[in-house]
């Protein structure tokens, strides 16, 4: 038994995984995500709060939640030259434009002195930069189909030390998927020089998936493969632990009321002073997360909608839910 | 979770109707499910001959439309000096007129007709029984001819069985037969006796087709009724049924040839078989065909040939939507593989790829360059529109002045989209990298070639154009498709790490 179609096969096999062991682990595909969760339990009517970040923004601070400050909205491309006036005198910020998606065009500055405005690789930028990226912005280049966006300039957030020696520039954000206001499965990205500061698996961050039960780490990947250390730093992966857990389970559990969305992602950062901050929100969440803890979200989701809409469960009593069954640390 | 019963209903419901018209139109209207079949056609020439006696001429001639077994497809004459008119008698048939003011000596008409031999043909009117008339014989043909039927009607029931026996009868008792005869000929004893006993039948009058014959006579048969229906009879051994290659050239009760002013008239055939291969006869069947007959023949040739195009759009698309969400390919812009694929169509495949290369390639190049300029977004992208127009129009003049009348081609590119597809991958490449670029780019590619493989296939092309309902079906694959919750297959690849371990 052996020639080049055998070998064909064998190599078939060594590449793909059979979608029978991949149905039985519950890893959850990208159609099924889209017609059995995103569709059924996303409103399509409640996709602007979500994709529009300037809707979002004002929502989280009408519903009191923990966020980034808003420095200013940049709405026509006569207001461009107001940008310096907004920013000047703040320290650390970032432009995004409201419908951008996949992370595509977020400028970070983390300080300005006289040298110019510092990005988050160590570049430098001037004020003709920032206006150039700002008009881009409100051109539509970073939203889908191209449409007029508006650009939102918001405070940075001065991030926690506890996970210095863990990412390498840019900021890393914790990625809960609420499920019915059931906090699943987490994980935290973690920029790497692949991903060029970014904080997208699919660029080449590092997913740590963390134990819903305390939020230490569970497993490391990147680009879909294990890792143990940081690639640029070494620091030892499976030492994460994210602190304030329970106040970012219970913030980015209260998403679900504060949307209305079924099926959410929600990255979360923490900052120094204020905790657990709710970044953005995301009706698409990706699939990487199983990746990132070697584990399918099927059988979560199942555990979810077998509970029924019977008995109407409060924040607390959801995160305490979560916690106790899907924590695989014993 | 809401019930997906009406879906598969739906899904069901536009299966069967696709189905079913697909296979209507296969056994109705007898289109092949394989391209390049052929079809085959008799062209039958009538010579007319006649001697004018010098003044006024009308010469009518029998002509034969559409009949079971045969589709008339065009006719023509050759009559030099005559005038021509193709009438309708009151009785349904059709006849060549021709007439002139003054002629003399040997005349010649000629009329010319293409029939298909097509089984599925459609008559324009059912063919109407005769009037029954019932002629007093005197005696002792009278006498003669009831023995002859009543022997036939004892063994018969139908007035089919009447017919094939009568004939019969007329070989069993050759006496009675032969003293018949001397009044007049046995087939119009045949039709006769048959109209005496209740049973419309005629004399019509038919031709055999033979490849290459030439001055051939028309041969007479029996045209005997039931109700609607009727059945051909051969006059001498009563054989029942239309022989293959029969085709029935007068068959109204009415005469051949008729001439007003000439004498020595004579009518004679000569024919040819050909091969035509389906399409054109079918372009010539449906040509003037009526309302009912729902088909793209029926269209001008220029709306065929935009059609052809149109109906392939759908595979395209069915590509497109099995490589997504099967496969999990990442193309830059949903649908521009199809319309790449479009344009590969039109510039064959080889030209088409290397003209979008060489396009896109020098496009990336200066649209590199316009980034510096810090150009808002719709100004930037009318420039690449323009820049893309000015590479088209430099290719085509570079492959010209070097002989390359392929490189022409490249005007076929949708230029709007080509403009999209290099502002999308600058940008990817400015985000994400040459990387992502050739993985986007080369997946576009990718599909376009595929979608164009498939939409360029002959059999498809045929498939698509001459059966409508298969619209529906791919209808029914897409919706399917839309509801498809499995892994893809580029899946399978991604999470292999997650079922390694262990």
């Amino acid at each position: 038994m052996s020639g080049p179609l055998f070998n064909w096969i064998k190599e078939i096999r060594d590449r793909y995984a059979h979608p029978g062991k991949l149905a039985k682990k519950g890893v959850l595909g990208m159609n099924r995500r889209n017609i059995s969760y995103i569709s059924r339990y996303n409103p399509r009517h409640l996709y602007p709060l979500v994709d529009d970040k300037l809707q979002t923004k004002q929502m989280v601070l009408e519903a009191g939640v923990t966020a980034p400050d808003l420095i200013g909205v940049i709405r026509e491309q006569h207001e461009v030259k107001d940008l310096a006036k907004l920013i000047d005198g703040v320290h650390g910020f970032c432009i995004k434009p409201a419908h951008g998606s996949g992370g595509k065009g977020i400028l970070v500055i983390t300080r300005n002195d006289d040298d110019g405005y510092h990005k988050t690789n160590g570049q430098l930028a001037n004020l003709g930069d920032l206006e150039r990226h700002v008009s881009n912005i409100l051109a539509g280049l970073f939203s889908l189909g191209g449409k007029a966006d508006v650009a939102i300039i918001e405070s940075l957030i001065e991030f926690d030390d506890c996970f210095t020696g863990y990412t390498y520039e840019g900021v890393p954000d914790t990625r809960v998927i609420v499920f019915k206001g059931f906090p699943v499965m987490a994980m935290m990205r973690l920029s790497t020089s692949d991903s060029n500061g970014k904080a997208n698996l699919h660029q080449g961050a590092v997913g740590v998936g963390l134990d819903i039960g305390d939020g230490s780490a569970l497993r490391a990947v990147q680009f879909d493969r294990p890792v143990l250390l940081h690639p640029d730093t070494g620091t030892n992966l499976y030492t994460l632990k994210v602190p304030h857990w329970e106040q970012l389970l219970m913030l980015s559990a209260s998403c679900y009321e504060m949307s209305g969305l079924g099926y959410l992602g929600t990255d979360m950062v923490l900052d120094r002073q204020k905790g657990p901050m709710l970044l953005e929100l995301n009706a698409r969440p990706g699939l990487s997360i199983q990746v990132a803890n070697g584990e399918g979200l099927v059988p979560r989701l199942r555990q979810i909608e077998a509970l029924g809409n019977k008995h109407k469960m409060t924040v607390a009593q959801r995160v305490a839910y979560a916690r106790e069954h899907f924590s695989r640390k014993g | 979770m809401a019930s997906r019963k009406p879906f598969y209903l739906l899904v069901g419901l536009l299966i069967l109707a696709g189905a079913s018209l697909s296979l209507h139109r296969h056994y109705t209207y007898d289109i092949p499910w394989l391209p390049g079949e052929k079809r085959q056609t008799w062209s039958i020439e009538a010579k007319v001959e006649f001697e004018a006696s010098g003044g006024e001429v009308l010469a009518s001639l029998a002509i034969p439309n559409t009949q079971p077994g045969f589709t008339q497809l065009n006719q023509q004459t050759a009559s030099p000096g005559y005038g021509l008119a193709f009438t309708e008698r009151n009785n349904g048939g059709q006849r060549a007129d021709w007439s002139i003011r003054e002629a003399s000596g040997e005349q010649a008409l000629y009329y010319r007709v293409d029939m298909l031999l097509d089984p599925y043909a459609a008559p324009p009117s059912p063919s109407l029984p005769p009037p029954l008339k019932v002629s007093i014989e005197k005696e002792p043909y009278a006498t003669a001819g009831n023995q002859l039927l009543d022997r036939a009607q004892e063994r018969s029931s139908t007035p089919y069985t009447l017919a094939r026996e009568l004939i019969q009868e007329f070989q069993v008792q050759s006496q009675n037969a032969e003293l018949l005869a001397q009044l007049k000929p046995r087939l119009n004893w045949v039709v006769q006796l048959l109209q005496q006993a209740g049973v419309p039948a005629r004399q019509v009058h038919a031709l055999f087709l033979e490849d290459g014959r030439r001055r051939q006579e028309l041969i007479d048969y029996i045209q005997v009724f039931d109700g609607e229906d009727y059945q051909l009879f051969h006059p001498e051994t009563g054989e029942q049924g239309r022989p293959e290659n029969l085709l029935m050239w007068e068959y109204h009760s009415g005469p051949v040839l008729e001439v007003v002013g000439g004498k020595h008239s004579m009518v004679t055939f000569s024919m040819i078989e050909q091969e035509q291969p389906f399409g054109v006869a079918l372009n010539q069947k449906f040509s003037e065909n009526e309302l009912l007959n729902f088909s793209l023949y029926t269209l001008p040739l220029e709306e065929q040939a935009l059609f052809k195009g149109i109906l392939l759009i759908p595979v395209g698309v069915l590509v497109v939507v099995l490589l997504r969400i099967l496969v999990g390919v990442k193309t830059s812009g949903t649908f521009m593989p199809v319309l790449i694929a479009l344009a590969f169509i039109q510039t064959s495949l080889m030209t088409g790829l290397i003209g979008f290369l060489l396009i896109v390639g020098m496009g990336l190049l200066i649209r590199s360059y316009l980034s510096y300029l810090n150009l808002l977004l719709v100004a930037r992208i009318s420039a690449v529109i323009i820049m893309v127009i000015g590479m088209i129009a430099l290719f085509s003049i570079v492959a010209y002045k070097l002989g390359l009348t392929e490189g022409m081609k490249v005007t076929f590119f949708p230029m709007i989209i080509l403009a999209w597809t290099i502002e999308r991958m600058s940008i990817l490449w400015e985000e994400e990298g040459p990387h992502q670029v050739v993985i986007q780019g080369g997946g576009s590619l990718m599909v376009a070639i595929l979608a164009y493989l498939a939409m360029n296939n002959e059999l498809i092309r045929h498939l698509t154009f001459n059966f409508l309902g298969l619209q529906l079906l791919f209808m029914a694959l897409v919706l399917m498709a839309g509801n498809y919750t499995g892994y893809r297959l580029l899946e399978l690849k991604r999470f292999k790490p997650m079922v390694e371990e262990k």
